[in-house]
Order: C-alpha cells, then structure tokens, then sequence
C-alpha cells in the first residue's frame, strides 16, 4: 500500500506546486487588466492584447525569434540524433571521453561563458578566413544549435538505452547494412525521442537571452531581448499579455504531445502483446 | 556478444557517423574556449575588435609574441573581483542547498505517487520548465515589488501597514534563484527515486526500522547519485547567473556573471570579460567533471543491465 502518500507528502506537492505556479497565475491575470500600473487592478480588460499585437517591434522580433527557432532545432536534432547514437552504440572509441564531455558542458556551462567564447570565435574566424561577415541570424543559429543539440542528445541516448537492441541483432542477422538498421529500425524506435528534443530544443531557443545578446548583431534583434530590454525598465502590461500567451501555447503543445505520446506508447505495448501472443500460440 | 558484433559490422561508417557531432562541438564549443584564453592575455585597444594581438607577423614571419599579464592580475589585486566570485559561490551553494531541501520531498512524494497520477504530476512540474525562463522571472517583479501582489495583498488583510522590503535585495535573489531552478533538481531527483526497489523499504519495516532510520539508510544512499546529478546541475549555471541578479537582485549584490556582462557590454573591455571567464571556467571544472563522472555511471549502469 505505498502508493497512498502520507498527508505530509501530500502537503509538500501542494505547497511546491503553488510556488511553481502563483507566480504565472498572477502573470496571466494581471494581463487582463485595465490599469497601465501592472499591479493595481482597474478592471477587466483586453487591451494590452491588442497593443501587443499592434506592436511592430514585438512582432518582428517574434518572427525572427520562431525562424531561428525552427533552423535550430532542426540542426539540433540531426547532429543530438546523431550524438545520441554515438554516445548509446559505439561507447569506447578514441576520443570517446572528450565527446561526452563536450556533450555535458553546453547544459551546465554559465551562458556568458559559452556567448562570450563564441562571440571570439567569430571574431577570429573574420579575421582569418573572412566569415562569418556580420554577427545575426548565422551566428545566433550556431549558437542555439550547440546548445541545444546536447540536449537532443541526452534524451536520444537515454530513449537509445532502454530500447531492446534485439531489433537491431535480428536485421543484422538477415543481412541487413547498419546504414539501413539505422534508418529502417532505430529511427522509428526513437522518433518519440526525437519529437520531444524538438521541441524542447524550440523552447530553449526561443527563450535564450544571454548567448544571443553575444551573437546578435544592430539587426537582429530577438523575442527574449526586446522583453529584457523592457523589463529592465519595470513592469509592462503588454509583457504581460505576452506571458499569458506563451503559456497558452507551451501548454497546449505540451499536452497534445503528452497525450500523443502516451496514445504511441499504448499502441505499441498492445502490438507487442498481441505477437508475443501470437508467437507463443505457434510455439 | 551482441555489442561487439554491431561494433564490428559498423565500422567502416563509423569514422564518419562519429565525425560529424564531434567536430562541430570541438569548432564551436571547445576551440572558442582556447580563443578566449589566448584574448585574456590582451589588452584592451581602441580598434576593431577592440584588443591588441599577441603575435606580431611580418611577411609571415613571427615578430614578436606579447602577453599582457594585467587583466588576471587585476582580478587577483582588486579586493572586488575576489570578492565577487566569493560571493556568486557562495549564492550558488545556498541556492543548491534549497532547491535540494524543497526539491528532495517534492521529487520523492511524486516517486510515490500513484503511477498513474506519477506522469501528470512530473508534467507539472516541468511545464514552468518549458515557459519562458525570462517571463517567470518576470512574474516575479510583478510579486515583490514595493506595490506588488503579495504586498497589496498583506496590506489589504491588514498584516502590515507598510509595504515589506522584498525586492531588489537577497531575499528576492535567492528566492528566484531557487525558483527558477528547482525543476533541474527534481527531475534527477526523480528518475533515481522511481527506480529505487520499494521491496527494500518493506524489509527494513520488517526488521523493525521506523520510517526516518529506514529513509536515512536506505533511500538516502540510495539516491546519492540523483543528489549530486541534481545539485550539480543547479550550482553550475548559478555561478554565472546574470538574468536573476540583474532584474530582481540588490544594487550592491555581487555576481560574476553581471560582472562579465558589464566589462563586455559596458566598459567594451573584451580581454578583462575574457579573463573573469577564464577563471569561472577554472572554478567550474571540479564540478563540472563530478556531473559528468556521476552522469556516465548511471548511463553505464543503465545499459549494462
């Protein structure tokens, strides 16, 4: 009978999950306000909503910011997929260590670190070779896809070791190339794997500040450095709008990708079942 | 044995498969480090980019290589910079240690829960996680601010009569700090405690060890390596933190990773940010290597059984 928790249990999940949410609760409700002052109630009111929207910088920046996004992660997720399947299949090989840990560092790494390292990079590759010729959407791109490619990789080879390798044995037995195991079997085992590190890869690029302050140049400027710049001055009623309507899109994605998952999951462990039935009728 | 087989049959590709990943990382992440160990020996310079070279070459021909000792011996001089990076440790370990003592119960009390509910509460608990960082720092201006929400609302049921200080000092720092990355303490928390044998706690109660004896010697230990995952994965990112500090810290409130920004953005003195992240860097490595060394245990366990 573990599964019941003890009330002292039970008060600790209420008490984390409302420090977790009160703060985006009280985000999402002040965004309807009348009053310009964030957090004096004025009344009931769509307005900042439509500023928002009326707001060219704002929106341009969210354009940029949902291009980088999508060539990030798409990036992302070749080369994490990639990274993945070395780090799960191949284990020992020279230089095996250094990978791994260039694969840990990016996640932890303090971001003014790894902005201001590739910020110099760029430099010196100007210098050089005489590319990259301007700092923007080229080197904001390469940024966000080194970061964000370590975790593609983490989720991939984690999917990578739980899966049964027997799958990958049988084809090799009938002769089957690795180029097409990897393609005809593997991918499709991790393909969930794969759609979660997109997304996720989506979201950190979507959110990064600090590297992208490094590596954005005069024109290009993102969703996350407009939104700095106009809370550094102080609380913005449309900021708020802008809150709420992020979260209503990452809840929505979350849960729609949450319930086709676990429909995924359903299916599959019902398939299964189904031939191991089947295999052992024959037998 | 299977993995040898795959191994064998894979080898040709190999190379190539391997190559990709691992070049892009050493171009973008590990050669830029040695950059900024070379740009920390500069000194600043009113060119473009603003810093003198090291090498002088004439006609391809090695001139003369200089190196400029000045930005780490500031650092090591001015009482402030040692002071600083003090301090960013010392705001890093307590965050840590608080996420760990709000963290360890929460991870632990989903770990137990009903499996059925287990995935609903895990998805709470990282969808915070998947919205804007930015935005739920921001939420909290909005919290503790002199006119804030929780002010408003102690003022209006009467608590206080005069709005409290909550903001901009180190009470909102470490508040936020520990907000902000509480789900990068549970997660790891998390999948250490499901896993762990539920069997082992019945035996324990069996042989009569009352529920705190039996936490403090078998799941505690147990889940040693999800502590130091987790704590690992709060302290690092701490130490260079500049968002939190900036938007809800004290004016006087030290942290490397304003610092940094401040000498880069500010002052335009690219050697001296060079140098203050040489030596977080340095600081960071012992840490860093524990994550990893924990990480590839658990991994290795993991595909071994």
């Amino acid at each position: 009978m573990h599964n019941k928790l003890s009330p002292f249990l039970k008060g600790v999940l209420v008490v984390g999950f409302l420090f977790l949410y009160i703060p985006i609760v009280s985000l999402i409700v002040y965004s309807f306000n009348e009053s310009k002052l964030v957090t004096v109630w004025g009344g009931f009111s769509t307005k900042w909503y439509v500023s928002l929207f009326n707001n060219e910088q704002i929106m341009s920046a969210v354009k940029l910011s949902i291009e980088i996004a999508l060539a990030s992660a798409l990036a992302a997720v070749a080369l994490g997929t990639i990274a993945g399947f070395v780090l799960a299949r191949f284990k020992r090989f020279p230089g095996s260590t250094l990978f791994a840990g260039m694969m840990t560092a990016p996640m932890v790494m303090p971001e003014v670190i790894t902005g201001l390292s590739m910020l110099l990079l760029f430099i010196s590759m100007q210098q050089l070779v005489g590319v990259p010729t301007e700092r923007g959407f080229f080197t904001i791109w390469v940024g966000h896809t080194t970061l964000c490619m370590a975790y593609v990789a983490v989720v991939v080879r984690s999917r990578l070791l739980e899966i049964d390798q027997s799958l990958e044995d049988a084809a090799m037995d009938l002769g089957a190339r690795p180029l097409k195991i990897f393609f005809v079997i593997t991918l499709p085992l991790v393909s969930q794997a794969i759609a979660s590190g997109f997304l996720l890869s989506m979201t950190l690029s979507l959110d990064d500040l600090v590297t992208t302050a490094f590596l954005s140049g005069p024109g290009s400027t993102t969703l996350p450095q407009v939104i700095f710049s106009k809370v550094r001055l102080g609380l913005n009623p449309e900021i708020n709008a802008l809150a709420s309507i992020t979260v209503l899109v990452v809840g929505v994605v979350v849960l729609l990708a949450n319930y086709l998952m676990l429909n995924a999951q359903r299916n599959r462990d019902k398939a299964i079942a189904a031939a191991m039935r089947e295999s052992g009728a024959h037998s | 044995m299977n993995m040898s087989r795959l191994m064998r049959k894979l080898k040709p590709g190999k190379g190539a498969v391997i190559a990709v990943p691992f070049f892009w990382l050493l171009l973008f992440f590990l050669v830029p480090f040695f950059i900024v160990l070379k740009i920390s020996f500069a000194e600043q310079d009113l060119a473009i980019p603003p810093f003198t070279s090291l090498l002088q070459i004439e006609d391809g021909v090695l001139q003369s290589l200089s190196l400029y000792f000045g930005n780490f011996h500031f650092i090591f001089t001015d009482g402030l910079y040692a002071a600083t990076y003090l301090s960013s440790l010392k705001v890093a370990f307590f965050t840590t240690v608080m996420c760990l003592l709000l963290g360890y119960p929460i991870a632990y009390a989903i770990a137990r829960a009903d499996p059925a509910r287990r995935n609903v509460l895990l998805m709470l608990v990282m969808l915070p996680f998947w919205t804007s960082f930015l935005l739920r720092v921001y939420a909290w201006m909005g919290l503790l601010n002199e006119t804030g929400l929780i002010n408003n609302f102690l003022m209006s049921i009467g608590l206080i009569s005069e709005p409290l200080h909550l903001f901009h000092n180190d009470f909102s720092l470490y508040l936020v700090m520990v907000y902000a990355y509480l789900p990068f303490m549970i997660l790891p928390l998390f999948s250490h405690l499901v896993k762990m044998d539920m069997r082992l706690l019945e035996a324990a109660a069996d042989l009569g060890a009352g529920p705190i004896k039996a936490f403090l010697t078998i799941t505690l230990p147990l889940s040693k390596n999800g502590i130091i995952a987790g704590s690992m994965m709060v302290f690092i990112p701490a130490v260079g933190e500049f968002v939190i500090p900036e938007l809800v810290g004290g004016t006087d409130t030290l942290m490397i990773g304003k610092v940094l920004w401040n000498e880069f953005f500010d002052n335009n003195n690219w050697p001296m940010a060079s140098a203050v992240a040489i030596i977080m860097v340095l600081m960071l490595i012992v840490p860093i290597a524990l994550l990893h060394r924990y990480e590839t245990r658990e991994l290795e366990g993991k595909g071994n059984a």
